[in-house]
């Protein structure tokens, strides 16, 4: 701690470059917070249902490849289970591939599984006796000024009709609203009956999408869920059942791999980190050098300057990324509280400040190893002759 | 009075791409305790390097270097480090002071090494800078100080850890006359009244005469000696 004083005082000894220095490694730890946070949430989403309500079903080997809807009678039986349903992935467009919102073909009781979405008995009614009916958040309503009556056109990229024509219209009976503000993302999808899917698409007929499962009690989670998968073990057509949250986080995974991609953006921050602020050890040593040369004059051994420089580079990264952390820490904290799941994101608890901890000591080092190993072989004579 | 620095045969060559300069040829010299020696002589003739062997801040090609009864030229490069912070203070042409730290800052650097107390550090830095007569200054940043007072925060740092030798580079170089006076005024004191053992290379025959002796270097040896005029 007596070295404190000296190597914060080397450190800001060049105030703006210093501050320079300590913001573009804020950033770069604010964005690794961010990013990691995102990382994490999809890393863990997949690994408990525990303690969970609503269970998803997709297939074990894609959540692309549909499953029977044979399995529907099967789960229902199971104890634990209050409720089934089963939806489809539709992808329609809706006049042009910019306006993309989610839209799916869902069982009848659909919504009785999620009774967060308010919908008038009315409109429930409507639904359920429109063949054509579609129903859609509020959000996505006023998006699009869709009034009820509205007749609804979106073009199928997946699923054509037995008439082979690519359009499919509905008719909007019903606008669903979800009042808790951090959930209103889910007023973005448009809901419409499978029946009337199921009969008219080209193929895949009798298959669904998922299936969601409500327990009766969520202590009987895992249970449930092992009981899911058991009913199509060995068959070709295994089941894997999962959180909710662990299916949106595997829905967003198939445009790529997150962790990849975090990984790809953090390595290329970090390279770039690394070559800044390098040059800028590298830089602040070579006007120190008769400085250092003192300190060696006065009985600093070369291990002892090697321990200094290197302190001051750790130390100057250890600064930039405590604060970039809990900036970053603040932001999710921020976002969470205002968009809820809609942006999977864990909180920057323990587990990112350990490894953005580990990262900071690991690039101080790496910054301040070249100019340290400078600092510490300087012969005292030829640095205060200025050679 | 007995010999506190011993060389015998000193001999310093340097290679410099294909060529072999002998700065200093088979020096013997003896320092009493308690001496002021001045180093005189032209440039390049192996004044700096002298100094720089009897300070530890070198290592010779040839011959012995013993001070306080310790052969300082067997020492390995951390040995030497370490003798340096107990037995050695340094007083350079341009003060080298580190510019972000306060005058007590810089004052207390050597006591770094100690095993001292944050206090103890901070009360002997008040110490000494008192001695050099900028208590008031201890607070200063080295640019808010003059070059006189810079110089002095810079003598006060070399005698903070209580050292038998002080070695002192062209001290008075980059001073004006008066600064310079003074300088060698607070030398002169630290080595009559604390019994320090200055060794200090001059060009100017003037601060020369601060010194109790003088020795002529010329081409790497010694060739004069003699008593200073009383200044």
């Amino acid at each position: 701690m007596k070295y404190l004083q000296l190597i914060w005082s080397a450190m800001f000894r060049r105030k703006t470059r210093t501050v320079f220095t300590l913001l573009s490694v804020l950033a770069a730890f604010l964005l690794f917070g961010l990013l990691d946070s995102v990382r994490s949430a999809f890393a863990n989403a997949a690994s408990s249902v525990a303690g969970v309500d609503r269970l998803v079903t997709v297939s074990k080997i894609s959540f692309t490849m549909s499953l029977p809807k044979s399995l529907l009678s099967g789960i229902g039986a199971l104890p634990g289970v209050a409720r089934v349903t089963y939806a489809n992935w539709f992808g329609g467009i809706y006049q042009d591939p910019k306006n993309f919102f989610a839209n799916e073909a869902v069982a009848d009781n659909f919504f009785d599984l999620y009774p967060e979405w308010q919908l008038s008995p009315a409109e429930r009614a409507a639904f359920h006796n429109t063949r054509t009916g579609a129903v859609v958040g509020e959000s996505l309503a006023k998006k699009f000024n869709w009034k009820l009556g509205d007749k609804i056109p979106l073009q199928a990229t997946i699923f054509p009709q037995k008439s082979g024509g690519n359009t499919w219209t509905f008719d909007l009976v019903g606008i669903y609203r979800v009042s808790n503000p951090k959930q209103k993302n889910q007023e973005s999808i448009l809901f419409f009956n499978w029946d009337y899917f199921d009969e008219a698409r080209a193929f895949g007929n009798g298959n669904v999408g998922w299936y969601i499962t409500q327990v009766s009690d969520r202590n009987l989670a895992q249970q449930v869920a092992d009981g899911v998968d058991a009913l199509s073990a060995n068959s070709d057509h295994e089941t894997k059942t999962q959180t909710e949250q662990a299916f949106n986080a595997a829905f967003v995974s198939q445009y790529g791999d997150i962790g990849l991609i975090v990984g790809a953006i953090m390595g290329a921050v970090f390279f770039t980190l690394i070559l800044l602020t390098g040059n800028t050890m590298a830089q602040a040593v070579r006007e120190r050098v008769p400085e250092l040369a003192v300190l060696k004059t006065i009985g600093f051994s070369n291990h002892s300057v090697l321990a200094l420089l290197l302190a001051e580079s750790v130390l100057l990264i250890v600064l930039g990324g405590a604060i970039g952390l809990v900036l970053a820490g603040v932001v999710v904290d921020a976002v969470r509280a205002a968009v809820g799941e809609a942006v999977p994101m864990t909180r920057v608890g323990a587990a990112i400040w350990l490894r953005g901890v580990g990262l900071m000591l690991l690039i101080g080092l790496i910054v301040g190893a070249l100019p340290a190993r400078r600092g510490m072989r300087l012969r005292i004579v030829d640095a205060l002759a200025g050679r | 009075m007995s010999a506190l620095v011993e060389i015998r045969n000193l001999s310093k060559v340097y290679e410099r791409g294909r060529q072999t300069i002998e700065v200093l040829h088979h020096v013997q010299l003896d320092i009493e305790a308690g001496d002021f020696m001045a180093l005189m002589g032209p440039s390049g003739s192996g004044k700096t390097t002298l100094l720089n062997l009897i300070g530890g801040l070198d290592s010779p090609t040839d011959g012995s270097i013993t001070i306080g009864g310790q052969r300082i030229d067997r020492l390995s490069e951390n040995a030497l480090a370490k003798w340096r912070s107990s037995h050695v203070g340094f007083v350079f042409q341009f003060y080298n002071l580190l510019p972000m730290l306060s005058a007590r800052r810089n004052v207390e650097l050597p006591l770094l090494l100690t095993k001292l107390s944050a206090a103890q550090r901070k009360r002997n830095a008040a110490i000494a800078l008192q001695l050099v007569g900028l208590a008031d200054r201890a607070a200063h940043k080295p640019s808010e100080l003059s070059g006189g007072q810079q110089q002095r925060v810079a003598i006060a740092r070399a005698i903070v850890s209580d050292p038998t030798l002080l070695v002192c580079d062209e001290p008075t170089g980059d001073l004006d006359r008066q600064s310079a006076a003074d300088v060698l005024t607070l030398l002169q004191q630290l080595n009559r009244d604390h019994g320090k053992t200055i060794i200090m290379v001059t060009h100017d025959p003037k601060a020369a005469e601060f010194a109790k002796h003088t020795l002529q270097l010329d081409k790497g040896s010694l060739v004069a000696s003699g008593q200073s005029a009383p200044a």
